[in-house]
């Protein structure tokens, strides 16, 4: 079976420990994570995870089926790219002297609208958020010229399909009549 | 607002009071309905002893002379009562020794929870003394695990991790306490959890899963039951007889469903597996459906999953979905709890007797009759063989006794040639394997069924590795029955070195000491078999004693275990010789 990207998307009761409970799940089958990502959900206290990796769906059924089963897991799902907008955020450190003498970088940034986000007698900062794609374009275009420093942020998704994890909190919160 | 995650049954004690967290530890334990717990204490758990100390005459404190032996002792409580067991340990190595317990319990789903003390909050991550990340350690092999370092949190944690521990798919649970959350006071009330919004323990059973099974058995010609320990937990027993009787169906069992139906019933047809019986086996790879309730595959069940069953129409009765499609593809999954399937199912199953279809399990078993088990059970071969013995204990059990066994060669034995009249009788490591498992388990087990004879039945490896407990059983006077099969060598390695290595001995042959001695430095009655001539008398001995003793038979030093399925084979390339 063919291996593809598949964006898993949990969400949790924000538990300590957690996430190396989750993360050993991967690490149990020898596979790489290629993104992470945890911050609250659209609903409160609830923690959203989002996990890249790449993966038969044969694998990730698995995967998902094993984190589902933690007890402070409420649902997770896994998708494709084509079932998501997804995004990363990249931050390139240049030389000033390198960014002010060639005109070709100011057209990259132009090009690949990535923005300026700060200015000093030595370096810039140029921030570029996009597909892993076109973050990884730019570093491509900018790496002969030496950067100082890059760095990109995991993969933030949300999916064309609608999660319902409201209905599943309200449907525990009216069987079980919380007091 | 607080959000609120968990639910709770209205309280239960009459007035809170104001107690210390070590108090409310064990008022828990008793609002459980816990009686017996085993533990070891040590630093980080003494405030909790100290009221266990107070509470002597509710609840029996079982002192193991190891902590892996508490954690196994709780298992066999677990297993042939269905309560929760509970193991209580300090921290550092006195958790880290629970850690093969608890991966044990996972794997083959028992219930149980484990309390241990941990260093004062105030020392966590310093690298205090004996300050060991349990809950770290213990992430993988638990259903669930937390640290307490407030005191008020023990009741709602300890409400939580019994019911997570014995709802649903069973499993081991870490409550880990620091010893200031121990010391401080509370304000102590205790509701029993009664769900939690994240967990979903029981799927909603689907009836048209259970008609589209129904169809398909009801159409078969060559069905095949393989039930495994789901049955018993779901404590389905009754019901699958029922659905077995009315179906005609041949039913065989993995190691931990022995029992749920009794050995002499007719349509039980034997093991499946490795050193499973011929006929389920050889059949698994000729039915047309494979009806699975309660199992999950493993790979000791499967051999070879490219060779395993492709000829059938697989249905899987089973409570965990994560278990659906893991192994092996489930053309026809019903989730939920095995109870209300089974009943379901029941009514839609049209009477039936597939005759020639069980027949043909039938003469199977003659030919692994003439082939294996008359060899087994040959009384005029030079040495004793180790079936040989586990006949002897079903003559005078009649089928009664609760059977533990550690791992190896006798467990294998023990299996295959025990007879078992009623459910919850095997007690055995199935999943993790753990050598040292049958000695303290079955001092579990004695004490949960004080009425039953129990009867232990290791090797010479395994039990040495928990040989200490022989102090537990010393001190605690449970009447438990050991019978060591000693054949001076770790006979199921040594199998495979035979087998598959070219007969290269490594380490497996055991220079032993004496066992008699030994035990009887523990004032337990011993007594050694080297002759066939003395078994009967000898075993008739042991039942007979009402208190524990150790029986030691010295049986073939090189016999191996068939029929056997070699690791990579498919089921039907069994072997029998």
């Amino acid at each position: 079976m063919e291996k593809k990207n598949y964006t898993v998307s949990i969400y949790t009761e924000n538990n300590l420990g957690l996430l190396s409970r989750i993360a050993a799940i991967f690490l149990k089958r020898h596979i790489n994570i290629e993104s992470i990502t945890a911050s609250p959900s659209e609903v409160n206290e609830v923690m959203r995870f989002i996990i890249v990796v790449n993966v038969t769906e044969e694998q990730i059924k698995k995967i998902v089926g094993q984190i589902e089963k933690q007890i402070e897991v409420i649902k997770a799902f896994y998708h494709t790219d084509a079932e998501t907008i997804y995004q990363e955020t990249a931050l390139y450190k240049i030389k000033s002297e390198d960014f002010l003498d060639d005109h070709n970088i100011q057209d990259f940034i132009k090009e690949t609208n990535a923005r300026i986000v700060t200015v000093t007698k030595k370096f810039f900062v140029i921030e570029k958020t996009g597909k892993r794609t076109e973050v990884d374009a730019l570093y491509e275009k900018l790496k002969p010229y030496g950067l100082m420093q890059f760095v990109r942020s995991g993969t933030i998704a949300v999916t064309k399909n609608e999660m319902p994890i409201s209905g599943i909190l309200e449907k525990f919160n009216t069987t079980n009549s919380l007091s | 607002m607080e959000v609120k995650t968990a639910s709770f049954e209205k309280v239960s004690t009459k007035e809170t009071s104001t107690v210390s967290g070590a108090e409310a530890v064990i008022k828990c334990l008793l609002e459980e309905g816990v009686d017996t717990i085993y533990g070891y204490p040590g630093g980080a758990i003494m405030p909790v002893y100290d009221e266990l100390y107070k509470y002597q005459k509710e609840i029996h404190h079982v002192l193991t002379r190891h902590e892996q032996g508490a954690t196994h002792a709780a298992q066999g409580y677990a297993r042939v009562s269905g309560k929760v067991g509970v193991a209580i340990a300090t921290s550092g190595p006195g958790a880290t020794n629970l850690v093969t317990g608890i991966a044990d319990a996972q794997i083959d789903s028992t219930p149980m929870v484990c309390i241990t003390g941990q260093v004062g909050s105030h020392l966590l991550g310093s690298d205090a003394f004996q300050e060991t990340d349990i809950v770290g350690i213990s992430t993988p092999i638990t259903k669930w695990n937390y640290q307490v370092t407030k005191a008020e949190e023990i009741p709602e944690v300890i409400a939580k991790a019994f019911y997570i521990a014995k709802s649903g798919r069973p499993g081991p649970v870490l409550v880990d306490i620091t010893k200031d959350a121990q010391f401080a006071s509370l304000e102590f009330s205790y509701k029993k959890c009664s769900g939690i919004r994240s967990y979903k323990p029981i799927p909603e059973l689907n009836l048209l899963e259970v008609e589209r099974a129904a169809e398909v058995i009801n159409k078969a010609k060559k069905p095949m039951i393989v039930w495994g320990q789901g049955v018993i937990l779901g404590g389905a027993e009754e019901l699958l007889k029922s659905v077995v009787e009315k179906a005609g169906i041949p039913s065989a069992w993995t190691i931990l469903g022995l029992s749920a139906l009794p050995t002499d019933h007719p349509l039980n047809v034997g093991m499946v597996g490795m050193h499973g019986n011929y006929g389920p086996n050889m059949l698994t790879n000729e039915c047309d459906v494979l009806i699975a309730i309660g199992m999950r595959f493993d790979d000791r069940v499967t051999g070879n999953l490219e060779k395993y069953a492709k000829q059938a129409k697989v249905i899987h009765f089973e409570i965990d979905p994560a278990e659906i499609n893991k192994n092996v593809k489930a053309d026809y999954p019903v989730l939920g709890d095995v109870k209300e399937s089974l009943k379901a199912l029941l009514e839609l199953l049209d009477p039936n007797s597939h005759k020639d279809w069980h027949q043909k399990f039938r003469d199977m078993y003659k030919t692994e009759y003439e082939k294996v088990i008359k060899g087994n059970l040959d009384v005029t071969k030079k040495d004793l063989g180790m079936a040989e013995v586990i006949q002897e204990i079903n003559i005078q059990s009649k089928g009664d006794a609760i059977i533990v066994s550690d791992v190896g060669q006798h467990q294998m034995a023990a299996c295959r040639y025990a007879k078992f009249n009623g459910t919850r009788s095997n007690v055995t490591s199935g999943g993790l394997g753990t050598m040292g498992f049958a000695l303290p388990a079955a001092i579990g087990a004695k004490m949960a069924k004080p009425d039953r004879e129990v009867v232990a039945v290791i090797g010479d490896g395994g039990y040495q590795m928990t040989i200490q407990e022989l102090g537990t059983i010393f001190q605690t006077k449970v009447p438990v029955k050991i019978v060591l099969l000693n054949n001076g060598f770790l006979g199921m390695v040594r199998q495979w070195q035979q087998l598959f290595f070219d007969k290269r001995y490594a380490s497996t042959t055991m220079i032993n000491p004496d066992f008699i001695t030994i035990a009887k430095g523990y004032h337990i009655k011993a007594k050694q078999v080297t002759e066939r001539s003395q078994l009967e008398e000898a075993v008739k001995e042991m039942m007979e004693s009402d208190e524990a003793y150790f029986l030691e038979v010295k049986v073939e030093q090189e016999e191996n275990v068939f029929p056997m399925i070699p690791t990579g084979a498919a089921v039907s390339e069994i072997l029998l010789e």
